[in-house]
């Protein structure tokens, strides 16, 4: 598998506000596994080699309290036989809940729902960097599977020494373990009752995927059920003792300076607390509304940053303007020279927002000092590392929890919310729950980088490249490599300065960089009056991709398409993509019709067409499928979404201000934009898991963008492809 | 001010401005309803006032005072869940469930005034409401499979 790729994006930022310092010198407490798990048996697992890879991103990692900072993961059988599991990674709607229960129960051979898991809290469960990068089922579920593996062969030691027989005559079926002589069995609790059993994890033999009984099968999301009953606690529906409702005043632009403030009406008001600390102003209420009153009855006046801020019309120019110098690599001329076909074009994609459903929320209680803060972060560690640094307290007096939250798709790296609800808190001495309106989450949270991608290559007539270059400014280095065989080529990412606040979304810049290199791979077919197809087939030597594409093509029924579409019938047109990253190989196949936009009456000026996307075909590969009921999902969903970034989602702004920061200006794909989506799953049994919530999304946008210049003769080179409808080029 | 709620009656002193959506919230403890966008265009805080769905981010508590609201925590009927939530887990029709509250009523809105919707029915009647994990295919599929299921008789409809 190919290396996968670190988090590039993370926010190197310094602390949002600064407050005041107020020193504790409480002593680290000394924390006894069995004091919080209660007897039985538990089993630890060390940090392997691909664990601790994951501890780069930002500063020291902080490992909680005074456990053990070498371990991945742990797992313990209670006296009543009670499995669960404790790790780090957080649940955002991935499944990654159901995903790691699989693999706990696979190896313990007991029923999923016998298997708990404790996700995300920063006392309970074993340090983690963080849930990204698609890497909780490459890392996290093999570590699982070992100390569920190590739990089996502990649970047959302890069945054997009970029965005084030889370990290979104890079997584990069905939640229990048997002996296979005498047909006793006994449950895991009558094993582990009156145990305090630790053990460590060495290498006890984990199940192949070709003997998979739960893995590979579709089990149903764990707690689904609270999800469909409104039983499932969110952050914002927490509820503790005398908790009030906080909200943080914004400076009316970025970098804005505040320069004055009045709070006197506001904390005249009844139940209100108005704080300030610094560029911090906040105010705490009992309810929704009187807050909101409270806010806006605090008067305040900021200066603009005197530095001019760009905006759209010059965000392009700002990025490739403000990139420095870099040594040139290695130089293409000479493809060039064999090439009887040159093409220079330029790509750009605008900001998007995540736009999670759940906006940041954060609950946050103080108590004799301790800190703990509920909140929907990728980064829990991260978040308390945050805190720790804002209110200057030791690591041991921080909790962070996350509860499943309502969704992420890489925007929820920050803690934000964490510290205003701390800050808040500790003002108003009791409990505060602060959830972001969602015009601040628009505007205050961070966006997926805008970029500028220029591609420079040659084609022979044969049909194989000869020259391939790519300059990827701002939006990243991810995908950045082509996957295609070309003798000549070069690629090379140039951060510059971003006029927005960006970090991670769901594949990071491997959309936009499958956004240049599959439309230009589709003129260059063109140029050489060969079938998208068969030219990339041409210049791909690499099977699992040629696997993707001819599985996807063939579903699509590609060969036929194109035929009958050429020459194309009017407004109507077939493209398609691929393309691997984080482990994932994935093609695309589309199918799209420029339809009149919808009527909007004689007064208006007729609006242009619009592009209306019929079919979708999807072929994924990501090794041996785990749960393909929810791999489909992911892929369908990440189908979903790429359609905004594809056609209309993009964020506006100028002079330090967000201009569409509510979502009745912020288009998102709703159901009138979905089209009918066909899904192939290749499966590998032979080959290793890799992650797959973010990869399905790169293909859909140069595939529609291939199809639309079938459909037109119009390439578009921009993301969102058609913001206001289809527009012909000139 | 007198607000029924999922069959119970609650006396409340508030002040009337308030958004149901925060009432039902905060003063009730009943969170199925989620603050999604405040302004009644993602449809996460969807609630039934006398079987139609409405946005309550955007509703006043005192305009449906009296009237017979129903909320997520509502549509369980003596332990057995709504055929609609039966069918969303069936389809598997979610991923991080934020939207899934608010997903289900308006759906149970849709079949009570129309017990066979079309598949262009189902999109319209959810335009309104926005899934960002994009579960869009499944949600269509579970309001099929609940439309069969209470056409085949069920305690709900």
């Amino acid at each position: 598998m190919p290396e996968i790729e670190l988090e590039r994006y993370e926010l190197f930022e310094a602390p949002t506000y600064r407050f005041e310092p107020e020193r504790n010198g409480f002593e680290l407490e000394r924390r006894d596994f069995f004091r919080f798990l209660g007897g039985g048996l538990v089993l630890l697992l060390a940090l392997g080699d691909t664990a601790s890879a994951q501890e780069s991103g930002r500063g020291p990692a902080i490992r909680g309290d005074a456990r053990p900072p070498e371990l991945a993961a742990w797992l313990h059988i209670g006296e009543d036989g009670t499995i669960t599991v404790y790790t780090g990674k957080v649940e955002v709607g991935q499944n990654i809940r159901t995903s790691l229960a699989q693999a706990v129960a696979e190896e313990l051979r007991a029923p999923i729902g016998s298997v708990q898991f404790v996700l995300a809290d920063t006392d309970l469960t074993p340090y983690d960097m963080g849930t990204f990068g698609s890497r909780t089922t490459p890392l996290m579920a093999p570590q699982m599977k070992k100390v569920g593996a190590a739990a089996r062969e502990a649970l047959i030691d302890l069945a054997a020494e009970k029965w005084k027989v030889d370990r290979t005559s104890v079997g584990v079926a069905g939640g229990k373990v048997n002996n296979i002589a005498s047909g006793e069995s006994v449950g895991f609790g009558e094993l582990t009752r009156g145990q305090k059993l630790m053990k460590s994890v060495d290498g006890a033999a984990v199940t192949p995927p070709a003997e998979w009984k739960q893995e590979g099968t579709s089990a149903p999301k764990v707690n689904a059920r609270a999800m469909v009953t409104g039983a499932h606690r969110f952050t914002s529906d927490l509820v503790r003792p005398n908790m009030q409702h906080g909200r943080v005043l914004r400076p009316t632009a970025f970098k804005a300076k505040l320069t004055s403030f009045d709070a006197r009406e506001a904390g005249q008001m009844q139940d209100v607390l108005v704080v300030r600390d610094g560029d911090f102003v906040g105010a705490v209420a009992p309810d929704e509304m009187t807050l909101s009153k409270a806010v806006s009855a605090i008067k305040t006046e900021w200066t603009a940053d005197p530095d001019p801020q760009p905006s759209n019309r010059e965000l392009f120019d700002h990025l490739k303007k403000n990139a420095p110098q870099l040594p040139v690599q290695h130089g293409i001329e000479q493809g060039l020279q064999a090439a009887d076909h040159k093409l220079d074009a330029t790509y750009t994609v605008e900001y998007i927002a995540h736009v999670p459903l759940e906006p940041r929320a954060a609950v946050a209680e103080w108590n004799e000092g301790k800190l703990t803060v509920w909140t929907g972060t990728q980064r829990p560690w991260g978040v308390k590392s945050d805190l720790v640094e804002a209110f200057k307290i030791p690591e041991d007096r921080v909790r962070v929890i996350v509860p499943d939250t309502g969704s992420a798709y890489g925007g929820k790296h920050t803690g934000e919310a964490a510290i205003e609800a701390a800050r808040l808190a500790k003002a108003a001495n009791r409990p505060v729950k602060l959830i972001w309106t969602r015009e601040e989450e628009f505007t205050w949270a961070y966006f997926r980088p805008a970029g500028v991608i220029d591609i420079r290559s040659g084609v022979s007539q044969d049909g194989l490249i000869t020259a391939w270059q790519l300059d990827n400014y701002n939006s990243g280095p991810s995908a950045i490599e082509t996957p295609y065989d070309i003798a000549n080529h070069s690629a090379q990412f140039h951060p510059t300065d971003s006029p927005l606040r960006q970090g991670s979304y769901r594949g990071l810049a491997a959309t936009a960089n499958h956004f240049a290199r599959e439309s230009h791979m589709d003129d260059l077919a063109a140029a050489v009056g060969m079938d998208p197809f068969e030219f990339r087939m041409r210049n791909l030597k690499d099977a699992r991709l040629r696997g993707v594409l001819e599985a996807a093509t063939t579903a699509f029924g590609w060969m036929k398409a194109r035929s009958e579409g050429a020459p194309p019938e009017p407004n109507h047109g077939v493209g398609l993509a691929c393309g691997v990253e984080k482990g994932g190989y994935v093609a695309t196949c589309v199918e799209i019709s420029i339809v009149p936009a919808d009527f909007l009456g004689a007064e208006v000026a007729p609006a242009p067409p619009r592009v209306r996307i019929d079919r979708v075909v999807t072929a994924f590969e990501c090794g041996a499928v785990v749960n393909p009921e929810h791999l489909r999902n992911q892929i369908d969903g990440s189908v979903v979404m790429a359609i905004g970034g594809a056609l209309f989602e993009a964020v506006e702004f100028a002079s330090g201000r967000i201009l569409n920061s509510r979502l009745a200006s912020y288009r998102v794909p709703r159901f009138s934009d979905l089209p009918a989506i066909e899904t192939v799953l290749v499966n590998r049994k032979d080959l290793p898991s890799a992650g797959a919530g973010e990869t399905p999304i790169v293909g859909l946008a140069p595939a529609i963008g291939n199809a639309i210049f079938q459909a037109t003769g119009t390439r578009i080179r921009s993301l969102p492809m058609a913001p206001k409808g289809f527009v012909k080029s000139l | 001010m007198e607000l029924v709620v999922n069959r119970n009656r609650y006396r409340l002193v508030v002040d009337p401005a308030r958004m149901l959506l925060w009432v039902l919230r905060d003063e009730l403890e009943l969170t199925g309803a989620k603050y999604g966008c405040g302004e009644g265009q993602c449809g996460a805080c969807t609630v039934l006032i006398d079987g139609a769905p409405v946005r309550s981010c955007i509703t006043r508590a005192s305009a449906v005072a009296g009237k017979e609201i129903t909320t997520i925590e509502g549509l369980e009927l003596n332990g057995k869940l709504h055929p609609i939530q039966e069918a969303f887990l069936e389809a598997d029709a979610l991923q991080c469930g934020y939207c899934t509250p608010g997903m289900i009523l308006s759906s149970v809105g849709l079949l009570k005034k129309t017990p066979q919707p079309s598949e262009p029915e189902i999109r319209r009647a959810l335009q309104g409401n926005v899934c960002r994990c994009g579960t869009y295919p499944r949600i269509i599929a579970a309001v099929q499979m609940a439309a069969v299921q209470m056409a085949a008789g069920s305690p709900h409809a």
